[in-house]
């Protein structure tokens, strides 16, 4: 199979001197993400196959053709893959986060980067609208309740809790946190957030600490990038802080909370319920969050949606026309 | 007042029974092995009912409570309620609207989100221990920006609206009649088919009544189209369910977010498989914070109504 799609690489790129372009992902990668055929840049692995290191034992030659590079946060960019590209003059990240990409490397080298900039803020920002209704207001605890019950007397379900009105504090207000207030202001919600700076242009109360933000709140929503300064930001204080009552979202990054203490918290009723997106070692999630109710996860799915995708495909298009035109990159991170 | 005798027709929220016996003679209706064998004794004592969506006050029942003077319905719908009949003989009716508008309107919200982004499936796929290194999670659909057609746009048809809109989806509806003060924010269709034609999601928001019964039939759904979701938080009836049913399963339609149903409590068992429809039993307004202020209002209503004073929330 690695012959064949060799040979296809070789038979097609004899027949063209245009710039190599490789997609660095993995199989399924390439048919979400496949930039149409150009005049400016030419594909060599459209399949996504073989994986780079095998390509590169392969095809010793064509490593020094690949200009760019499109890829994705499930294989990372390291200096060692970086020294194996001698011509790579650009990374195209099919993402908004570019924890995975040495990013010093890259500017010792003179190599640009791009993301998809703010593209996903709305399906993060749903996301953890989501999340949150779901754990107020026990949706996915009650569908599951509906299908196992087949013949029933009457429902007996307990109550959930009321979203309009309560106190949000949402860290980190950039792009994402500003559509998460956005939507949960419809919701006559009163909006807080922590950011490392004040924005002077936002009316909302902000907290120079997140367990001032948490004890004026009743849910946290993480919003915000991981660094060292953001490492398990929402720890054990944190949550007592925010109390029995709390809700705690995390659309960030998992290492953003102390998860075995959130466990704890959750198991001794320090805080009424979480909604998951990100953990701290995916995708392995501690078995003792299966059978919690007042949970609710998700897969690190908050961008997958069949229109992100669409969106991000043309993005990565447009950032490769642009760079193989000589025009300004769409959405440099460098 | 402890003498006035209250009858409560079936159990709704516990504070709501507690406040009740407080203040007047409580007689609860499943105490007692009928309703026949309730009223042979006690008929005479009724002056005030209380009722809600699964019993609530039909001829019958009026008709046996010879001294009924209120019927007060833990709710907002009045479709359990033989109005007609409470009109003829001059009973008050009071219900429960506005302190609840704002949890309808929340889940109208939470269904739509729970079926686009699959929360309820991703949330069994993790707990079932599925998600692994290479697994391939199925993309979902964006919320934000699809076009929502609302079917009604009273309390919390304009509650739902508000929310939508927050998520950059353009929102339009259907109603009896235009409403002004939706002004140039929402699309009014006088017919609930080119409602559906030009919406993504359809959201049932509407009173039950002889009009709406059934209003979204194969035609509505048909027009919505196999990429349309429906979501139902006002009552079951308003929808044809067989229809709506053999839509979902055969893939005609896209997906359904349901609160309501024609025969609660039973749910069609074809449904149950569907990854594309989540399913809640009847909690539009099921927080510990609505079913107090409800009931507050129940009990206002029946102190304002005994005391001569002017009802809260009067229908009739």
């Amino acid at each position: 199979m690695a012959n064949q799609n060799n040979n296809i690489i070789e038979q097609s790129s004899k027949n063209n001197n245009l710039p190599k372009v490789f997609l660095h992902g993995p199989p399924q990668f390439s048919i979400l993400l496949q930039p149409n055929p150009s005049q400016n840049f030419h594909i060599l692995n459209p399949s996504s196959l073989p994986p780079l290191h095998e390509f590169i034992s392969l095809n010793p030659d064509h490593a020094s053709s690949i200009s760019a590079i499109v890829c994705t946060t499930l294989y990372p960019v390291n200096a060692d893959v970086i020294r194996l590209l001698p011509s790579l003059r650009l990374i195209c990240a099919a993402s908004a986060g570019t924890n995975h990409i040495d990013l010093s490397e890259c500017r010792r080298r003179g190599i640009k980067v791009t993301s998809a900039g703010n593209l996903f803020s709305e399906e993060v920002a749903d996301m953890a609208v989501a999340l949150l209704i779901d754990v107020s207001r026990k949706i996915s605890t009650a569908n599951r309740f509906l299908r196992r019950q087949l013949q029933i007397a009457s429902w007996d379900f307990p109550l959930g809790s009321k979203l309009t009105g309560k106190k949000i504090g949402i860290v980190g207000m950039g792009r994402i946190g500003l559509e998460v207030a956005k939507r949960l202001e419809a919701f006559n919600c009163m909006i807080s957030y922590n950011s490392r700076n004040k924005k002077p242009l936002l009316s909302y109360p902000f907290y120079s600490t997140v367990i001032e933000l948490a004890t004026s709140t009743n849910v946290l929503i993480l919003c915000c990038e991981l660094n060292d300064q953001t490492r398990h930001i929402v720890n054990k204080e944190v949550m007592l802080a925010l109390g029995k009552g709390g809700i705690i979202v995390n659309v960030g990054r998992g290492a953003l909370i102390d998860e075995k203490e959130l466990l704890r918290c959750l198991i001794e009723g320090e805080i009424e319920g979480a909604g998951l997106d990100v953990f701290e070692n995916e995708p392995y999630v501690p078995k003792e969050f299966f059978s919690l109710d007042k949970v609710v996860l998700s897969p690190h799915a908050a961008v997958l949606t069949s229109d992100s995708f669409m969106s991000i495909c043309q993005l990565v298009e447009q950032n490769l026309e642009a760079f193989f035109s000589n025009k300004p990159l769409i959405t440099p991170v460098i | 007042m402890e003498s006035i005798g209250v009858l409560l027709t079936c159990p709704m929220y516990t504070n709501l029974h507690e406040q009740l016996a407080n203040r007047f003679n409580l007689f609860k209706l499943w105490n007692f092995s009928s309703f026949q064998s309730f009223s042979q004794t006690h008929a005479n004592s009724v002056r005030a009912l209380v009722c809600d969506t699964k019993i609530g006050a039909d001829a019958n029942t009026i008709d046996s409570l010879p001294n009924l003077e209120i019927v007060s319905t833990y709710s907002v719908g009045l479709d359990k309620i033989d109005l007609k009949k409470c009109r003829e003989k001059g009973i008050r009716v009071v219900n429960t609207p506005d302190v609840l508008t704002d949890d309808v309107a929340d889940l109208a919200i939470a269904l739509a989100l729970a079926v686009f982004r699959k929360i309820p499936h991703s949330d069994g796929y993790v707990k079932n221990g599925l998600w692994k290194h290479g697994s391939d999670y199925p993309l979902t659909t964006k919320f934000s920006g699809k076009s929502v057609g609302i079917v009604g746009l009273g309390r919390i048809g304009s509650a739902i609206a508000k929310r939508a809109a927050a998520f950059g989806c353009p929102v339009s509806y259907h109603s009896r009649s235009e409403k002004p003060e939706a002004g140039s924010s929402y699309k009014y269709y006088p017919n609930i088919l080119d409602l559906a034609a030009n919406s993504q999601i359809l959201v049932v928001a509407c009173a039950l009544t002889e009009e709406t019964r059934h209003i979204v039939n194969r035609q509505v759904i048909d027009a919505l189209g196999p990429n349309g979701v429906i979501i139902n938080i006002g009552r079951g009836p308003i929808i044809d369910q067989r229809e709506l049913v053999s839509a979902l399963v055969e893939g005609r339609l896209g997906g359904a977010g349901l609160d309501v149903f024609e025969n609660e409590p039973n749910v069609p068992e074809e449904l149950m498989g569907l990854e594309n429809v989540v399913l809640t039993p009847h909690v539009g307004t099921d927080t510990v914070e609505t079913c107090n202020d409800m009931a507050d209002l129940v009990i206002a209503n029946l102190e304002a109504h005994f005391s001569g004073k002017p009802l809260l929330t009067p229908v009739l």
